[in-house]
């Protein structure tokens, strides 16, 4: 990534963003993982293993209690968690960016009436308004959700825009393009946007993370996808029932879980600081 | 300052006037006829009847209308009934809105008071061994969502140990002991990223204020480190602080929904969470404006204590 231009990765940094690089491989091409489990079979109907199994040679993370393959249930509920943050981040990012970087660079009445917009749907809070807006819909495939929680997501962004337009268009050199008569809609897309673009990118990383914490909440709360497609929220509360039994089918999705929220987290802030370094230097 | 305080004013009505209709639009604009909670649908033969049942409680007349009843109502605390319970929505409220309030209290008091020392420990010993721990620790807590910690810690203290009971919930009324044993896990699921974040918080502040000549000053003077850092440090932080917790006001009302879950506590999210399943229009709009009118209130009080405590704000503005 470019903008990690700034210093050098710890070791431990890499390791973070290694995981999130398999994570996304693995949920792309988990349809052609050899020797990957189908996620919906279920062994015990057909005399084909137990359910609850401990970790094994056939099972590798064991079965959960409808007998299903754990591992296989993790790698194709990263694809609802990665769909979910990515439609999440390119909403934002696009929407939230350019209305964002408009209003801040405009200002004017354009401004403070996109920004009383932007405040009310701020004022609920994330989850709250998920749930009713996700409940109320009454259908909740994949598609709807990503939709959902990527229309939610772009009052966030279009707040971090703003504040980056504000203090993008006090610049000299935006100064120097309207001195020499540059028309507005150039200076928006040639000088203020691109300058914008570096904090939103390390925002849509830190983003992505909350993202998929909330996907989390929503999915084990039983407000998610469908059963029985997997996501990791579901199989924890999946897993909920049978704890004294075993407490596998649950420890699994949630390691999966907060090691790619923490990955996520520790990579985003090492692009703040390379940043941070990079515009200090300016 | 007054005309400030006004405007501020101003503009925290006006966003809950929004709040309010965007709720109720929310909830009358998407699937679901109201005219079925009242009449049981293999009743609704009869055409005539349920026109006039329609007519009376208003379901024919424009939204906008609908909503200056509900709005004109709920100014004066009826938030109409439940169509489950038939309990007035805010009885309902006042029942569990206590069991909530002390879930975050809690939370957010053992959060400060273990954040507050941890960070300043962190930014006194910047870049050591201990600081190192102490953020990455801070670091790992932001990634642990709160059904992740709750499950977990019901397991271990619960079910392994059998110290605290995994779920249900015990008024005060019950006795402290018994009140407090039901509230420490649910409060310490969702106090982990809390934490997290008012560490981070705490430690960059203090860091900044270690820079500044009065501290270098005070250091010359040959005041004590312990004197120094939290009487001349912390001070300036803590406005800081305040301003995040209230910003975090909105993420933790969001926690305590799936931890009352979680838990099975009887507070307002879980009612909130109920309500949704049952489809519970009314009570849904209730609870959802209750708690967007909690968040900006509190939003709303932050910049006020801000804006006293701290004179360059008012010139700002």
């Amino acid at each position: 990534m470019a903008a990690g231009t700034g210093s050098r990765m710890s070791f431990f940094t890499r390791i973070c963003a290694g995981w999130l690089i398999v994570i996304v491989l693995g949920a792309i091409f988990a349809d052609l993982i050899p020797g990957l489990k189908d996620p919906n079979y279920q062994g015990f109907l057909f005399g084909d293993g137990a359910t609850n199994e401990r970790p094994s040679w056939n099972h590798l993370m064991g079965t959960d209690n409808n007998s299903r393959d754990i591992l296989a249930r993790i790698v194709y509920g990263a694809r609802v968690s990665l769909v979910v943050s990515m439609t999440a981040v390119v909403m934002g990012s696009v929407f939230g960016g350019f209305f964002g970087a408009l209003v801040g660079f405009v200002r004017g009445k354009t401004d403070a009436t996109i920004m009383a917009a932007v405040d009310v749907i701020l004022a609920f809070p994330g989850l709250v308004l998920l749930l009713t807006v996700v409940t109320l819909l009454g259908r909740r495939d994949l598609m709807v959700i990503a939709a959902v929680v990527g229309f939610l997501s772009i009052p966030p962004y279009t707040r971090v825009a703003r504040a980056t337009a504000l203090a993008v268009s006090r610049r000299e050199f935006v100064m120097a393009a309207r001195a020499i008569g540059t028309r507005k809609r150039t200076i928006l897309f040639r000088e203020i946007i691109p300058n914008c673009l570096p904090t939103l990118m390390a925002f849509a990383l830190v983003n992505a993370a909350v993202i998929i914490l909330l996907e989390g909440a929503l999915a084990f709360l039983g407000l998610s996808v469908e059963p029985p497609t997997a996501s990791w929220g579901n199989m924890v509360n999946a897993a909920r029932v049978d704890l004294t039994i075993n407490v596998w089918p649950a420890i699994w999705p949630s390691l999966a879980l907060v090691f790619t929220v923490y990955s996520l987290n520790n990579v985003g802030d090492h692009l703040r600081r390379s940043k941070a370094v990079r515009s200090a230097a300016l | 300052m007054l005309p400030f305080i006004a405007k501020r004013l101003v503009r925290l009505v006006a966003t809950l006037l929004a709040v309010s209709f965007l709720t109720f639009l929310l909830v009358n604009l998407l699937p679901g006829d109201a005219i079925n909670a009242l009449i049981p649908i293999d009743a609704q033969q009869d055409r005539e009847f349920v026109e006039q049942v329609r007519e009376e409680w208003g379901l024919n007349d424009p939204m906008i209308v609908r909503y200056g009843r509900w709005l004109g109502d709920a100014v004066q605390g009826n938030f109409g009934d439940s169509i489950v319970t038939s309990r007035t929505v805010s009885s309902e409220i006042t029942h569990r809105l206590p069991v909530t309030a002390e879930l975050m209290i809690v939370t957010v008091l053992f959060s400060v008071m273990l954040a507050i020392p941890l960070g300043v420990m962190a930014a006194y010993r910047e870049g050591s061994r201990v600081d190192q721990v102490i953020s990455g620790m801070a670091q790992l807590f932001l990634s642990i969502p709160g059904f992740v910690a709750g499950l977990l810690m019901i397991y271990i203290f619960a079910m392994k140990l059998g110290w605290l009971p995994a779920t249900g919930w015990n008024r005060f009324s019950n006795g402290l002991l018994d009140n407090l044993k039901t509230v420490i896990l649910p409060a310490l699921s969702l106090a982990l990223i809390e934490i997290a974040v008012y560490t981070r918080v705490v430690r960059s502040d203090v860091m900044n204020t270690l820079q500044e000549n009065y501290v270098l000053s005070a250091r010359a003077k040959g005041l004590g480190n312990r004197y120094i850092l939290f009487r001349h440090c912390l001070r300036p932080s803590s406005l800081t602080l305040i301003t995040v917790v209230g910003l975090n006001i909105g993420t933790l009302l969001g926690g305590t929904v799936v931890v009352e879950f979680l838990f099975a506590m009887p507070g307002l999210g879980k009612r909130l969470l109920d309500a949704i399943f049952q489809r519970d229009f009314m009570m849904v709009q209730g609870i959802t404006v209750l708690i967007a009118t909690i968040y900006v209130l509190v939003n709303t009080a932050v910049d006020l204590i801000y804006m006293v405590v701290d004179p360059r704000i008012r010139k700002a503005d």
